[in-house]
């Protein structure tokens, strides 16, 4: 059972994000961490993988100057190894560009599952997944909350407006994950030890054999043409309760005549 | 000037169309010359009428799915069409987990960019704006499409007003799904529906959201109770859902629903800007919270600093008293 899981590695989101005035795409310099939305992916990669009784958890990732940092935070977890294409060719890729740079990169090992978080942290586009599974030619069951393998099928709860179906599809395929599909473990000392030495290949456009007029900023096809800050929602009155603070949002509410 | 055609992706559910896709029709109007939906499931016959009176000329049915997921099959279908010679300018779909899974489908089909998050549309010219919020809301992007049609947008649900008008006739033709092969493996094999009662979270005229001050799951009951006291609905945070708390669909927030109720009180949430993307447009936010400090006072109209365990039991008897 070998599990590909796509990692994306951004900067940290404690950090109000910044857009590039020049060209409008998200700065991403500085130190990168591991999308904390892709940890579940990881936890479940590895738990999927352990049952099954062999097999490897890769990582594959995109990101600019050779960045690893976020990826050593997956392979700290246990992951066996990883894909990284960075390229300056790929600055301004969009969701579709992205997925054709990962099926690629994924392609360069055997696997039977995919595993994505359901959208990124930091852009929250939310279409690359399955943008990727149809590159790839797999099935695909988004927004999973709980996972099984069985006789290659996936048996997966997918979360619905009113509940969750019990979806069934045989492998290989890309799944989807949401928080809560799995605890993700801490890394332990020997776990980040080891990460160190644990191989990340490290490709180009070129390596694999993706157009490069597909991707980056050119091959996006849409362009941002407006960027304006929001109004302000504006603060009203902030009170300390006092042991009555009930009676003013009782005060509040008759004047909105709710109550 | 306008757009000649646009498609609106027509997602129902217990026989009725969601209210987004109503929305969506009647954004639709405003921007094309002619408005098609495309519907799919057993309920396009029993929707057809209301869609075209939100102004949908035509109905494309690709009729029943068989159990699977709907992303490969009515993509499939729809990239068949508009491979075969007719494509709208425009595909608006509704931003839901479906939603999003044709769309990402349709745009790896097509080989066209998809924009997500959508909460406003125009039109420039001959031109598709799409407009979204970045940053937790505090950033307005406007983004056009530089390629050829059509341009595939995911819209968020409560983005417009659906209201009634055109002359949309309704009319239902078929729209067949191509064999997709094992791309379409997965099918739904069993449903379950969470029981709730009261109104829906994102059609509350009142929302009472919990989150992690409320300190352990067995406390979210002072959430559920006021929301009843206030015929509202009970939301909650990204926090308590992930812990386990309370199921998905009372989550609010970026990755939840958005809400836009006439009041929103907020209860034990620090307000992540994943949260205020989903509840800043209510009309009126109360918040109460330990800490002063917290993003949730800076959108609150009402803020409480005070601890969420005194507050709301001596809410909810003060509201009882009133009978």
């Amino acid at each position: 059972m070998n599990v590909a899981v796509c990692v994306k590695q951004i900067p940290d989101p404690a950090n109000p994000g910044k857009l590039d005035p020049a060209t409008k795409t998200l700065v991403r310099e500085g130190k990168l961490i591991m999308d904390d939305s892709d940890s579940y992916g990881v936890e479940m990669a590895l738990q999927l993988v352990d049952k099954a009784g062999g097999g490897e958890v890769t990582l594959v990732s995109m990101a600019p100057n050779d960045e690893v940092s976020g990826l050593r935070n997956g392979l700290a977890m246990g992951a066996h190894k990883g894909v990284l294409v960075s390229d300056p060719a790929l600055q301004g890729t969009d969701a579709l560009g992205t997925a054709k740079v990962l099926a690629a990169a994924i392609k360069r090992n055997e696997f039977d599952l995919v595993l994505c978080a359901t959208e990124s942290t930091d852009g929250y586009t939310g279409t690359l997944p399955v943008q990727l599974a149809e590159i790839l030619g797999l099935p695909s069951v988004t927004f999973a909350k709980h996972v099984e393998i069985a006789e290659g099928t996936v048996k997966v709860q997918r979360q619905t407006e009113a509940g969750y179906d019990e979806v069934e599809c045989p492998l290989p395929a890309l799944v989807t994950v949401t928080a809560g599909v799995v605890e993700p473990r801490y890394p332990s000392f020997k776990g980040i030890m080891a990460a160190k030495n644990k191989p990340v290949d490290t490709v180009k456009v070129a390596d694999l054999g993706v157009d490069a007029a597909s991707v980056g900023q050119a091959g996006s096809g849409q362009e941002i043409v407006s960027v304006e800050a929001a109004e302000a929602r504006k603060a009203g009155e902030i009170i300390e309760d006092e042991g009555d603070a009930h009676e003013q949002i009782v005060a509040f509410l008759e004047k909105l005549k709710v109550i | 000037m306008a757009l000649t055609t646009i498609w609106v992706l027509a997602e129902t559910a217990e026989g009725k169309a969601l209210p987004v896709t109503l929305e969506l029709l009647t954004k639709a109007r405003g921007l094309a010359g002619t408005v098609e939906a495309v519907a799919w499931g057993p309920d396009t016959a029993a929707v057809a009428p209301t869609l075209g009176s939100h102004g949908a000329a035509k109905v494309h049915d690709v009729g029943d799915l068989g159990g699977a997921l709907p992303g490969v099959p009515v993509a499939s279908a729809i990239a068949e069409a508009i491979k075969s010679g007719s494509s709208p300018d425009a595909i608006l779909i509704p931003h839901t987990y479906d939603g999003r899974d044709i769309a990402a489908r349709l745009s790896a089909k097509l080989d066209k960019p998809v924009l997500t998050n959508a909460t406003d549309l125009k039109v420039d010219g001959d031109k598709l704006v799409v407009g979204s919020a970045i940053f937790g809301g505090s950033t307005l992007l406007d983004t056009v499409f530089t390629g050829g049609p059509p341009a595939i947008v995911c819209v968020k649900p409560k983005s417009f007003a659906p209201e009634e008008g055109g002359s949309g006739a309704g009319e239902v033709v078929s729209l067949s799904a191509p064999d997709t092969g094992a791309t379409n493996g997965a099918k739904i094999v069993n449903r379950h529906v969470e029981e709730r009662s009261g109104p829906k979270l994102d059609e509350a005229d009142v929302v009472v959201s919990g989150g992690r001050g409320l300190g352990e799951a067995g406390n979210y009951h002072l959430v559920e109770d006021l929301a009843k006291l206030l015929k509202g609905a009970p939301g909650a945070s990204r926090a308590i859902v992930d812990a386990g708390w309370v199921p998905y669909s009372y989550q609010v927030g970026q990755t939840g629903k958005t809400v836009k109720p006439a009041v929103y009180i907020a209860a034990g949430i620090s307000g992540a800007t994943q949260h205020l993307v989903g509840m800043k447009g209510a009309k009126n936010i109360v918040a109460i919270n330990k800490d002063k400090e917290a993003p949730i006072f800076s959108v609150a109209d009402l803020g409480i600093v005070g601890d969420v365990h005194k507050v709301l039991p001596k809410l909810i008897e003060a509201l009882k008293a009133r009978g």
